[in-house]
Protein backbone atom coordinates (compact mmCIF):
# COMPACT_ATOMS: atom_id res chain seq x y z
CA UNK A 1 0.00 0.00 0.00
CA UNK A 2 1.50 2.95 -0.78
CA UNK A 3 1.73 6.30 1.54
CA UNK A 4 -0.53 8.11 -0.26
CA UNK A 5 -3.38 5.18 0.08
CA UNK A 6 -1.88 4.73 3.90
CA UNK A 7 -2.92 8.35 4.61
CA UNK A 8 -5.95 8.23 3.53
CA UNK A 9 -7.05 4.38 4.37
CA UNK A 10 -8.81 4.92 7.75
CA UNK A 11 -10.97 8.21 6.66
CA UNK A 12 -12.17 5.85 4.09
CA UNK A 13 -13.13 3.25 6.52
CA UNK A 14 -14.68 5.76 8.70
CA UNK A 15 -16.54 7.52 5.87
CA UNK A 16 -18.17 4.05 4.88
CA UNK A 17 -19.36 3.16 7.59
CA UNK A 18 -20.89 6.24 8.37
CA UNK A 19 -22.58 6.35 5.03
CA UNK A 20 -23.86 3.10 4.66
CA UNK A 21 -26.77 2.64 6.93
CA UNK A 22 -28.52 5.83 4.49
CA UNK A 23 -29.00 2.25 2.39
CA UNK A 24 -31.73 1.23 4.91
CA UNK A 25 -32.35 3.93 7.38
CA UNK A 26 -34.55 6.62 6.63
CA UNK A 27 -32.37 9.93 7.08
CA UNK A 28 -33.69 12.34 9.85
CA UNK A 29 -33.43 8.78 11.98
CA UNK A 30 -30.32 8.18 10.54
CA UNK A 31 -29.12 11.61 11.91
CA UNK A 32 -30.05 10.82 15.42
CA UNK A 33 -28.44 7.71 15.17
CA UNK A 34 -25.56 9.35 14.31
CA UNK A 35 -25.29 12.27 16.75
CA UNK A 36 -25.86 8.80 19.08
CA UNK A 37 -23.16 7.17 17.58
CA UNK A 38 -21.06 10.18 17.60
CA UNK A 39 -21.44 11.04 21.14
CA UNK A 40 -20.78 7.06 22.48
CA UNK A 41 -17.57 7.14 19.98
CA UNK A 42 -16.48 10.45 22.19
CA UNK A 43 -16.96 8.73 25.32
CA UNK A 44 -15.12 5.46 24.46
CA UNK A 45 -12.51 7.58 23.30
CA UNK A 46 -11.93 9.39 26.90
CA UNK A 47 -12.19 5.80 28.50
CA UNK A 48 -9.56 4.42 25.85
CA UNK A 49 -7.26 6.88 24.78
CA UNK A 50 -5.99 6.87 28.50
CA UNK A 51 -6.10 2.83 28.14
CA UNK A 52 -3.99 2.92 25.08
CA UNK A 53 -1.75 5.89 26.48
CA UNK A 54 -0.98 3.67 29.35
CA UNK A 55 -0.46 0.85 27.02
CA UNK A 56 1.68 2.68 24.56
CA UNK A 57 4.37 4.06 27.30
CA UNK A 58 4.44 2.18 30.17
CA UNK A 59 3.64 -1.45 28.32
CA UNK A 60 1.44 -2.11 31.20
CA UNK A 61 -2.10 -4.06 30.64
CA UNK A 62 -3.89 -1.90 32.85
CA UNK A 63 -6.94 -4.31 33.50
CA UNK A 64 -7.96 -2.16 36.56
CA UNK A 65 -8.96 0.66 33.42
CA UNK A 66 -12.73 -0.28 33.77
CA UNK A 67 -12.69 0.14 37.71
CA UNK A 68 -11.31 3.51 37.44
CA UNK A 69 -13.99 4.23 35.04
CA UNK A 70 -16.82 3.31 37.54
CA UNK A 71 -15.08 5.86 40.52
CA UNK A 72 -14.89 7.90 37.88
CA UNK A 73 -18.65 8.14 37.68
CA UNK A 74 -19.29 7.34 41.34
CA UNK A 75 -17.33 10.38 42.27
CA UNK A 76 -18.89 12.49 39.68
CA UNK A 77 -22.37 11.24 41.29
CA UNK A 78 -21.49 12.06 45.05
CA UNK A 79 -19.48 15.39 43.76
CA UNK A 80 -22.46 16.39 41.82
CA UNK A 81 -25.31 15.91 44.21
CA UNK A 82 -23.26 17.62 47.44
CA UNK A 83 -22.41 20.78 45.04
CA UNK A 84 -25.89 20.94 43.34
CA UNK A 85 -27.21 20.47 47.47
CA UNK A 86 -25.31 23.71 48.30
CA UNK A 87 -25.67 25.68 45.31
CA UNK A 88 -28.75 24.23 43.81
CA UNK A 89 -27.28 24.95 40.14
CA UNK A 90 -28.08 21.26 38.54
CA UNK A 91 -31.54 22.26 38.85
CA UNK A 92 -31.04 26.05 37.59
CA UNK A 93 -32.47 27.75 34.88
CA UNK A 94 -28.99 28.74 33.42
CA UNK A 95 -27.41 26.34 30.97
CA UNK A 96 -24.06 28.44 32.32
CA UNK A 97 -24.55 27.13 35.80
CA UNK A 98 -25.72 23.65 34.61
CA UNK A 99 -22.61 23.51 32.33
CA UNK A 100 -20.40 24.89 35.66
CA UNK A 101 -21.41 21.81 38.09
CA UNK A 102 -20.98 19.62 35.47
CA UNK A 103 -17.53 20.43 35.18
CA UNK A 104 -16.96 21.02 38.50
CA UNK A 105 -18.11 16.87 39.05
CA UNK A 106 -15.96 15.72 35.83
CA UNK A 107 -12.49 18.03 37.64
CA UNK A 108 -13.49 16.65 41.28
CA UNK A 109 -13.58 13.15 39.56
CA UNK A 110 -10.79 13.51 37.21
CA UNK A 111 -7.96 14.49 40.16
CA UNK A 112 -9.37 12.31 42.88
CA UNK A 113 -9.00 9.57 40.47
CA UNK A 114 -5.76 10.61 39.09
CA UNK A 115 -4.57 10.17 43.05
CA UNK A 116 -5.89 6.49 42.73
CA UNK A 117 -4.52 6.32 39.56
CA UNK A 118 -0.77 7.32 41.24
CA UNK A 119 -1.32 4.90 44.13
CA UNK A 120 -2.55 1.95 42.20
CA UNK A 121 0.99 2.89 39.83
CA UNK A 122 3.13 2.87 42.61
CA UNK A 123 2.07 -0.11 44.86
CA UNK A 124 0.60 -2.36 42.40
CA UNK A 125 2.04 -1.67 38.87
CA UNK A 126 5.33 -0.89 39.45
CA UNK A 127 6.82 -4.52 40.80
CA UNK A 128 5.51 -6.30 37.64
CA UNK A 129 6.68 -3.71 34.76
CA UNK A 130 7.81 -5.78 31.90
CA UNK A 131 5.59 -8.78 32.70
CA UNK A 132 2.47 -9.00 30.66
CA UNK A 133 1.20 -11.62 32.53
CA UNK A 134 1.87 -10.65 35.80
CA UNK A 135 0.14 -7.52 34.90
CA UNK A 136 -3.08 -9.17 33.77
CA UNK A 137 -3.32 -11.15 36.89
CA UNK A 138 -2.38 -7.94 39.23
CA UNK A 139 -5.02 -5.49 37.69
CA UNK A 140 -7.53 -7.97 37.35
CA UNK A 141 -7.00 -8.38 41.29
CA UNK A 142 -6.99 -4.66 41.45
CA UNK A 143 -10.19 -4.20 39.62
CA UNK A 144 -12.01 -6.93 41.59
CA UNK A 145 -10.69 -5.16 45.19
CA UNK A 146 -11.92 -1.53 43.34
CA UNK A 147 -15.30 -2.61 42.65
CA UNK A 148 -15.85 -4.21 46.23
CA UNK A 149 -14.59 -0.75 47.36
CA UNK A 150 -16.89 0.78 45.11
CA UNK A 151 -19.81 -1.77 46.76
CA UNK A 152 -18.73 -0.95 50.21
CA UNK A 153 -18.84 2.93 50.31
CA UNK A 154 -21.95 3.68 47.46
CA UNK A 155 -23.59 0.37 48.12
CA UNK A 156 -24.43 -2.87 45.73
CA UNK A 157 -27.38 -1.29 44.24
CA UNK A 158 -27.49 0.93 40.24
CA UNK A 159 -28.09 4.85 41.18
CA UNK A 160 -29.41 6.86 39.19
CA UNK A 161 -27.15 9.43 37.98
CA UNK A 162 -28.32 13.23 38.29
CA UNK A 163 -28.10 15.65 34.89
CA UNK A 164 -28.19 18.79 34.73
CA UNK A 165 -32.04 20.33 33.64
CA UNK A 166 -31.03 21.61 30.64
CA UNK A 167 -28.68 18.71 29.40
CA UNK A 168 -31.81 17.03 29.39
CA UNK A 169 -34.44 16.35 26.44
CA UNK A 170 -33.91 17.24 23.02
CA UNK A 171 -33.90 19.89 19.90
CA UNK A 172 -36.16 19.79 17.28
CA UNK A 173 -34.17 20.81 14.04
CA UNK A 174 -36.06 20.52 10.77
CA UNK A 175 -38.10 17.34 11.96
CA UNK A 176 -34.44 15.55 12.99
CA UNK A 177 -34.53 14.94 17.19
CA UNK A 178 -31.28 16.12 18.16
CA UNK A 179 -30.69 15.33 21.66
CA UNK A 180 -28.66 17.87 23.78
CA UNK A 181 -26.55 15.77 25.94
CA UNK A 182 -25.28 13.47 22.91
CA UNK A 183 -24.11 16.95 21.35
CA UNK A 184 -22.50 18.33 24.58
CA UNK A 185 -20.80 15.23 25.08
CA UNK A 186 -19.26 15.18 21.49
CA UNK A 187 -18.04 19.15 21.97
CA UNK A 188 -16.61 18.10 25.15
CA UNK A 189 -14.99 14.99 23.77
CA UNK A 190 -13.25 17.25 20.80
CA UNK A 191 -11.78 19.57 22.70
CA UNK A 192 -10.65 17.06 25.20
CA UNK A 193 -8.90 15.23 22.22
CA UNK A 194 -7.49 18.49 20.88
CA UNK A 195 -6.18 18.99 24.36
CA UNK A 196 -4.36 16.26 24.58
CA UNK A 197 -3.36 16.21 21.19
CA UNK A 198 -1.50 19.79 21.55
CA UNK A 199 0.21 18.96 24.68
CA UNK A 200 1.33 15.47 23.02
CA UNK A 201 2.74 17.91 19.69
CA UNK A 202 3.51 21.00 21.40
CA UNK A 203 4.94 20.37 25.06
CA UNK A 204 8.18 18.97 25.67
CA UNK A 205 6.57 16.96 28.29
CA UNK A 206 4.42 15.69 25.47
CA UNK A 207 6.93 15.10 23.45
CA UNK A 208 8.98 12.91 26.13
CA UNK A 209 5.94 10.71 26.14
CA UNK A 210 5.72 9.93 22.83
CA UNK A 211 9.46 9.58 22.63
CA UNK A 212 8.61 7.04 25.62
CA UNK A 213 5.86 5.19 23.38
CA UNK A 214 8.78 4.45 20.92
CA UNK A 215 12.00 3.86 23.12
CA UNK A 216 11.89 4.18 26.88
CA UNK A 217 15.15 2.94 27.21
CA UNK A 218 16.45 6.12 25.17
CA UNK A 219 14.60 8.16 27.50
CA UNK A 220 16.06 7.59 30.60
CA UNK A 221 19.70 6.99 28.95
CA UNK A 222 18.63 10.88 27.89
CA UNK A 223 18.47 12.21 31.38
CA UNK A 224 14.88 11.71 32.34
CA UNK A 225 13.21 10.00 35.29
CA UNK A 226 11.31 7.68 33.01
CA UNK A 227 9.58 6.24 36.35
CA UNK A 228 8.33 9.55 36.96
CA UNK A 229 7.25 10.42 33.58
CA UNK A 230 4.98 6.26 34.06
CA UNK A 231 3.31 7.96 37.19
CA UNK A 232 2.44 10.98 35.25
CA UNK A 233 0.98 8.78 32.35
CA UNK A 234 -0.75 7.09 34.37
CA UNK A 235 -2.36 9.40 36.32
CA UNK A 236 -3.74 11.03 33.35
CA UNK A 237 -5.06 7.92 31.64
CA UNK A 238 -7.02 6.85 35.16
CA UNK A 239 -7.86 10.71 34.94
CA UNK A 240 -9.50 10.49 31.77
CA UNK A 241 -11.22 7.13 33.18
CA UNK A 242 -12.81 8.91 35.36
CA UNK A 243 -13.83 12.24 33.16
CA UNK A 244 -15.01 9.33 30.57
CA UNK A 245 -17.37 7.64 33.22
CA UNK A 246 -18.59 10.83 34.95
CA UNK A 247 -20.01 11.83 31.45
CA UNK A 248 -20.68 8.13 30.34
CA UNK A 249 -22.99 7.78 33.47
CA UNK A 250 -24.23 11.16 32.34
CA UNK A 251 -25.19 9.67 28.72
CA UNK A 252 -26.88 6.38 30.11
CA UNK A 253 -28.31 7.85 33.07
CA UNK A 254 -27.40 5.05 35.95
CA UNK A 255 -24.54 4.15 37.90
CA UNK A 256 -23.65 0.93 38.90
CA UNK A 257 -20.15 -1.26 40.56
CA UNK A 258 -19.74 -3.62 37.63
CA UNK A 259 -19.97 -0.80 34.56
CA UNK A 260 -16.29 -0.25 34.14
CA UNK A 261 -16.23 -4.56 33.40
CA UNK A 262 -18.45 -3.64 30.63
CA UNK A 263 -16.55 -0.50 29.01
CA UNK A 264 -13.02 -1.98 29.34
CA UNK A 265 -14.16 -4.68 26.71
CA UNK A 266 -15.11 -1.34 24.23
CA UNK A 267 -11.69 0.29 25.35
CA UNK A 268 -10.18 -2.63 24.15
CA UNK A 269 -11.16 -3.25 21.19
CA UNK A 270 -10.75 0.57 20.21
CA UNK A 271 -7.34 0.83 21.50
CA UNK A 272 -6.22 -1.89 19.47
CA UNK A 273 -7.92 -0.77 16.27
CA UNK A 274 -6.85 3.03 16.70
CA UNK A 275 -3.19 1.14 17.40
CA UNK A 276 -1.90 0.96 20.91
CA UNK A 277 -0.41 4.56 22.22
CA UNK A 278 -1.87 6.49 19.37
CA UNK A 279 -4.24 9.29 20.52
CA UNK A 280 -5.74 9.90 17.27
CA UNK A 281 -6.31 5.88 16.36
CA UNK A 282 -8.33 6.11 19.73
CA UNK A 283 -10.00 8.71 18.30
CA UNK A 284 -10.82 7.05 14.99
CA UNK A 285 -11.19 3.36 16.66
CA UNK A 286 -14.03 4.80 18.97
CA UNK A 287 -16.00 6.66 16.73
CA UNK A 288 -15.56 3.35 14.66
CA UNK A 289 -16.88 1.33 17.27
CA UNK A 290 -19.39 4.35 18.30
CA UNK A 291 -20.92 4.65 14.96
CA UNK A 292 -21.30 1.01 14.01
CA UNK A 293 -22.59 0.20 17.19
CA UNK A 294 -25.73 2.40 16.93
CA UNK A 295 -26.35 1.60 12.93
CA UNK A 296 -26.21 -2.14 14.06
CA UNK A 297 -28.54 -1.94 17.09
CA UNK A 298 -31.37 0.13 15.22
CA UNK A 299 -31.08 -2.35 12.28
CA UNK A 300 -29.95 -5.86 14.03
CA UNK A 301 -30.10 -4.94 17.60
CA UNK A 302 -28.70 -8.54 18.54
CA UNK A 303 -25.77 -8.41 16.64
CA UNK A 304 -24.59 -4.67 18.22
CA UNK A 305 -21.78 -5.97 20.30
CA UNK A 306 -20.69 -8.68 17.11
CA UNK A 307 -20.24 -5.88 14.80
CA UNK A 308 -17.52 -3.97 17.26
CA UNK A 309 -15.66 -7.59 17.37
CA UNK A 310 -16.25 -7.79 12.94
CA UNK A 311 -14.66 -4.76 13.03
CA UNK A 312 -11.69 -5.54 15.06
CA UNK A 313 -11.50 -8.59 13.06
CA UNK A 314 -11.52 -6.80 9.54
CA UNK A 315 -9.13 -4.27 10.37
CA UNK A 316 -6.89 -6.46 12.25
CA UNK A 317 -6.33 -8.80 9.47
CA UNK A 318 -5.68 -5.60 7.05
CA UNK A 319 -3.62 -3.25 9.67
CA UNK A 320 -2.31 -5.49 12.40
CA UNK A 321 -0.88 -2.64 14.09
CA UNK A 322 -4.05 -0.72 13.67
CA UNK A 323 -4.64 2.29 12.00
CA UNK A 324 -2.38 4.40 13.25
CA UNK A 325 0.48 2.66 14.29
CA UNK A 326 2.35 6.09 13.60
CA UNK A 327 1.50 7.28 17.43
CA UNK A 328 0.29 10.64 18.62
CA UNK B 1 50.08 10.56 35.01
CA UNK B 2 46.96 12.38 34.49
CA UNK B 3 43.81 11.20 36.58
CA UNK B 4 41.19 9.37 34.20
CA UNK B 5 38.10 10.35 33.55
CA UNK B 6 36.50 7.14 33.68
CA UNK B 7 37.67 4.32 35.75
CA UNK B 8 36.69 0.96 35.45
CA UNK B 9 37.24 -2.22 38.15
CA UNK B 10 36.55 -5.79 37.78
CA UNK B 11 33.07 -5.25 37.09
CA UNK B 12 30.71 -8.51 36.81
CA UNK B 13 27.39 -8.27 35.10
CA UNK B 14 24.89 -10.80 35.03
CA UNK B 15 22.15 -10.99 32.63
CA UNK B 16 19.89 -13.18 33.59
CA UNK B 17 21.87 -16.53 34.81
CA UNK B 18 24.56 -15.70 32.43
CA UNK B 19 28.20 -14.28 33.69
CA UNK B 20 28.37 -11.99 31.10
CA UNK B 21 31.23 -9.79 32.35
CA UNK B 22 34.16 -11.57 34.44
CA UNK B 23 36.13 -8.81 35.71
CA UNK B 24 36.34 -5.91 33.21
CA UNK B 25 38.82 -2.86 34.30
CA UNK B 26 40.01 0.12 32.10
CA UNK B 27 40.59 3.32 32.24
CA UNK B 28 39.69 6.42 30.10
CA UNK B 29 41.79 9.61 29.58
CA UNK B 30 40.74 13.04 28.84
CA UNK B 31 41.54 14.07 25.24
CA UNK B 32 41.64 10.75 23.93
CA UNK B 33 39.67 8.07 22.04
CA UNK B 34 39.67 4.56 23.81
CA UNK B 35 38.37 1.39 21.92
CA UNK B 36 36.99 -1.15 23.16
CA UNK B 37 38.07 -4.61 20.75
CA UNK B 38 37.00 -8.03 20.42
CA UNK B 39 34.93 -10.63 18.95
CA UNK B 40 31.16 -11.01 18.82
CA UNK B 41 30.14 -11.97 22.47
CA UNK B 42 33.08 -10.80 24.34
CA UNK B 43 31.11 -8.52 26.58
CA UNK B 44 31.92 -4.98 24.60
CA UNK B 45 28.42 -3.30 24.10
CA UNK B 46 27.33 -5.05 27.75
CA UNK B 47 30.30 -3.09 28.99
CA UNK B 48 28.86 0.01 28.03
CA UNK B 49 24.91 -0.60 29.36
CA UNK B 50 27.07 -1.34 32.29
CA UNK B 51 28.30 1.89 33.18
CA UNK B 52 25.08 3.13 32.02
CA UNK B 53 23.22 1.61 34.53
CA UNK B 54 21.13 -0.13 32.19
CA UNK B 55 22.77 -3.53 33.03
CA UNK B 56 23.83 -2.58 36.50
CA UNK B 57 26.90 -4.69 37.81
CA UNK B 58 26.50 -6.85 40.61
CA UNK B 59 30.29 -6.56 41.56
CA UNK B 60 33.34 -4.09 41.02
CA UNK B 61 33.44 0.12 41.00
CA UNK B 62 32.81 2.49 38.31
CA UNK B 63 34.26 6.03 38.91
CA UNK B 64 33.49 9.03 36.86
CA UNK B 65 36.32 11.76 37.95
CA UNK B 66 36.61 10.01 40.91
CA UNK B 67 32.90 9.41 41.76
CA UNK B 68 31.15 6.54 42.03
CA UNK B 69 28.19 5.96 39.83
CA UNK B 70 27.73 2.19 39.89
CA UNK B 71 24.21 1.71 41.33
CA UNK B 72 22.85 5.08 40.37
CA UNK B 73 19.69 5.15 37.49
CA UNK B 74 20.58 5.51 34.13
CA UNK B 75 18.96 9.06 34.22
CA UNK B 76 21.26 10.23 37.31
CA UNK B 77 24.12 8.56 35.37
CA UNK B 78 23.47 10.77 32.00
CA UNK B 79 22.37 14.10 34.01
CA UNK B 80 26.77 13.32 35.34
CA UNK B 81 27.51 14.13 31.83
CA UNK B 82 27.47 10.90 30.16
CA UNK B 83 26.33 10.32 26.09
CA UNK B 84 25.05 7.14 25.09
CA UNK B 85 25.01 6.27 21.29
CA UNK B 86 23.61 2.38 21.52
CA UNK B 87 24.28 -0.65 18.69
CA UNK B 88 20.64 0.09 17.52
CA UNK B 89 20.90 3.91 17.49
CA UNK B 90 18.33 4.70 19.71
CA UNK B 91 16.11 6.80 17.36
CA UNK B 92 13.21 8.32 17.77
CA UNK B 93 11.63 7.36 14.22
CA UNK B 94 8.23 8.71 14.63
CA UNK B 95 9.79 11.65 16.36
CA UNK B 96 10.86 14.84 13.89
CA UNK B 97 14.88 15.43 13.92
CA UNK B 98 13.99 18.77 16.35
CA UNK B 99 11.69 16.41 18.39
CA UNK B 100 14.88 13.94 19.01
CA UNK B 101 17.08 16.63 19.90
CA UNK B 102 14.40 18.94 21.74
CA UNK B 103 13.80 15.19 24.15
CA UNK B 104 17.77 15.20 24.23
CA UNK B 105 18.01 18.55 25.77
CA UNK B 106 18.54 18.57 29.46
CA UNK B 107 18.18 22.51 29.79
CA UNK B 108 18.50 25.25 27.09
CA UNK B 109 20.58 28.56 27.40
CA UNK B 110 23.26 30.50 25.24
CA UNK B 111 25.41 27.67 26.01
CA UNK B 112 22.77 25.16 23.84
CA UNK B 113 22.32 27.55 20.67
CA UNK B 114 26.23 27.39 20.61
CA UNK B 115 26.58 23.55 20.80
CA UNK B 116 23.90 23.42 18.22
CA UNK B 117 25.93 25.32 15.92
CA UNK B 118 28.90 23.30 16.48
CA UNK B 119 26.45 19.99 15.81
CA UNK B 120 25.44 21.49 12.45
CA UNK B 121 28.84 22.35 11.32
CA UNK B 122 29.77 18.63 12.25
CA UNK B 123 26.25 17.12 10.66
CA UNK B 124 25.07 20.04 8.43
CA UNK B 125 22.57 17.41 6.94
CA UNK B 126 21.29 17.56 10.35
CA UNK B 127 20.20 21.00 9.81
CA UNK B 128 18.68 20.41 6.36
CA UNK B 129 16.45 17.86 7.48
CA UNK B 130 15.56 19.75 10.83
CA UNK B 131 11.88 19.00 10.33
CA UNK B 132 12.02 15.92 8.66
CA UNK B 133 10.97 12.35 10.46
CA UNK B 134 14.24 10.69 11.59
CA UNK B 135 12.63 7.54 10.52
CA UNK B 136 13.10 8.69 6.88
CA UNK B 137 16.56 9.63 7.44
CA UNK B 138 19.58 7.44 5.51
CA UNK B 139 21.55 5.36 7.76
CA UNK B 140 24.04 6.85 7.62
CA UNK B 141 21.87 10.42 9.11
CA UNK B 142 20.23 7.87 11.60
CA UNK B 143 23.52 7.86 12.60
CA UNK B 144 24.83 10.82 12.74
CA UNK B 145 22.09 12.08 14.65
CA UNK B 146 22.27 9.56 16.75
CA UNK B 147 26.13 10.92 17.44
CA UNK B 148 24.99 14.48 17.68
CA UNK B 149 22.07 14.00 19.76
CA UNK B 150 23.87 13.48 23.30
CA UNK B 151 25.99 16.80 22.30
CA UNK B 152 23.36 18.57 22.66
CA UNK B 153 24.23 18.60 26.67
CA UNK B 154 27.40 19.47 28.31
CA UNK B 155 28.34 15.93 27.91
CA UNK B 156 31.95 15.18 29.15
CA UNK B 157 31.96 11.56 28.21
CA UNK B 158 30.12 9.95 24.89
CA UNK B 159 29.70 6.20 24.66
CA UNK B 160 29.48 4.96 21.41
CA UNK B 161 28.39 1.34 20.36
CA UNK B 162 29.49 0.12 16.58
CA UNK B 163 28.75 3.12 14.79
CA UNK B 164 29.74 1.32 11.76
CA UNK B 165 27.36 -0.75 11.47
CA UNK B 166 25.28 -1.62 8.86
CA UNK B 167 26.70 1.42 6.61
CA UNK B 168 28.56 1.46 3.24
CA UNK B 169 32.19 2.55 3.40
CA UNK B 170 31.93 5.57 2.09
CA UNK B 171 29.32 6.69 5.06
CA UNK B 172 31.81 5.15 7.63
CA UNK B 173 34.87 7.61 6.47
CA UNK B 174 32.25 10.42 6.94
CA UNK B 175 30.86 9.00 10.33
CA UNK B 176 34.83 8.78 11.00
CA UNK B 177 35.60 12.42 10.05
CA UNK B 178 33.08 13.64 12.12
CA UNK B 179 33.92 11.94 15.38
CA UNK B 180 37.26 13.28 15.14
CA UNK B 181 36.05 16.78 14.89
CA UNK B 182 34.04 15.80 17.64
CA UNK B 183 37.37 14.35 20.12
CA UNK B 184 37.71 18.30 20.86
CA UNK B 185 34.27 18.46 22.61
CA UNK B 186 34.29 15.37 24.54
CA UNK B 187 35.71 12.03 25.47
CA UNK B 188 34.59 9.11 23.81
CA UNK B 189 34.33 5.47 24.34
CA UNK B 190 33.99 3.80 21.20
CA UNK B 191 33.08 -0.28 21.01
CA UNK B 192 33.72 -1.02 16.91
CA UNK B 193 34.54 -4.47 15.42
CA UNK B 194 35.52 -2.55 12.53
CA UNK B 195 39.34 -2.58 13.21
CA UNK B 196 39.60 -0.20 9.82
CA UNK B 197 37.33 2.79 12.19
CA UNK B 198 38.90 1.50 15.25
CA UNK B 199 42.30 1.75 14.10
CA UNK B 200 41.31 5.77 12.42
CA UNK B 201 40.10 6.86 15.31
CA UNK B 202 41.84 5.26 18.81
CA UNK B 203 44.30 6.35 20.78
CA UNK B 204 44.06 3.89 23.64
CA UNK B 205 42.83 0.28 23.15
CA UNK B 206 41.61 -2.37 25.38
CA UNK B 207 40.75 -6.12 24.04
CA UNK B 208 38.00 -8.16 25.33
CA UNK B 209 37.87 -11.61 25.98
CA UNK B 210 34.74 -13.96 27.54
CA UNK B 211 34.12 -11.51 29.28
CA UNK B 212 37.44 -9.58 30.31
CA UNK B 213 39.78 -7.72 29.40
CA UNK B 214 43.22 -9.00 28.27
CA UNK B 215 45.13 -6.93 26.87
CA UNK B 216 45.45 -3.50 26.57
CA UNK B 217 48.09 -0.59 25.29
CA UNK B 218 48.23 2.60 22.25
CA UNK B 219 46.48 1.86 19.11
CA UNK B 220 49.76 1.86 17.18
CA UNK B 221 51.02 -1.29 18.98
CA UNK B 222 48.24 -2.89 17.86
CA UNK B 223 47.93 -1.70 14.36
CA UNK B 224 51.89 -3.54 14.50
CA UNK B 225 51.24 -6.43 16.29
CA UNK B 226 50.07 -9.75 13.98
CA UNK B 227 49.57 -12.01 16.60
CA UNK B 228 47.10 -10.11 18.56
CA UNK B 229 44.59 -8.87 15.95
CA UNK B 230 44.79 -12.66 14.57
CA UNK B 231 44.27 -14.05 18.60
CA UNK B 232 41.61 -11.71 19.22
CA UNK B 233 40.04 -9.81 16.66
CA UNK B 234 40.92 -12.15 13.96
CA UNK B 235 42.45 -10.62 11.33
CA UNK B 236 44.98 -11.40 9.50
CA UNK B 237 47.56 -10.13 7.54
Amino acid sequence: MNLKWKRWFPMLIVFAIFLSPLLGINPKTYITITISGLAMGMLLFLVSSGFSLIFGFLSVLNLAHGALFAWGAYIGFTSFNLINQWTGWGGSNSIFLNFIIFLLALIISGLLVALLGIITERSVIRPVYGSHLFQIFITVGAMIVMEELIRIIWGPNDEVMPVPIKFMGSWDVFDVVVSKYPLIAIVIGFILYLVIFMILRKTKIGTIVRAGVENPEMVQVMGHNIYRYFTGVFAAGSALAAIGGGMWATFVKSIHPAMGGEVIVFALIVAIIGGLGSITGSVVGALLVGLSYNYVAYLIPKAALGITMLLLVIILSIRPTGLFPEGT
Amino acid sequence: MVEPILKVEEIHTFIGKHHILQGVSFAVHPGKVTVLLGRNGAGKSTTLRSIMGLLPPSQGTINLKNRPIKGLKPYEISRLGIGFVPEDRGIYNLLTVEENFRVAMLQEDGKTRERMETIFDIFPDLKKFWKAKAGNLSGGQKQMLAIARPLVNQNELLLIDEPSKGLAPIIIDHIIDSIHMLKEYTVIILVEQNFYMASSLGNDFYLFDDGKTVHQGQMEELIQNEELKKKYLGISG
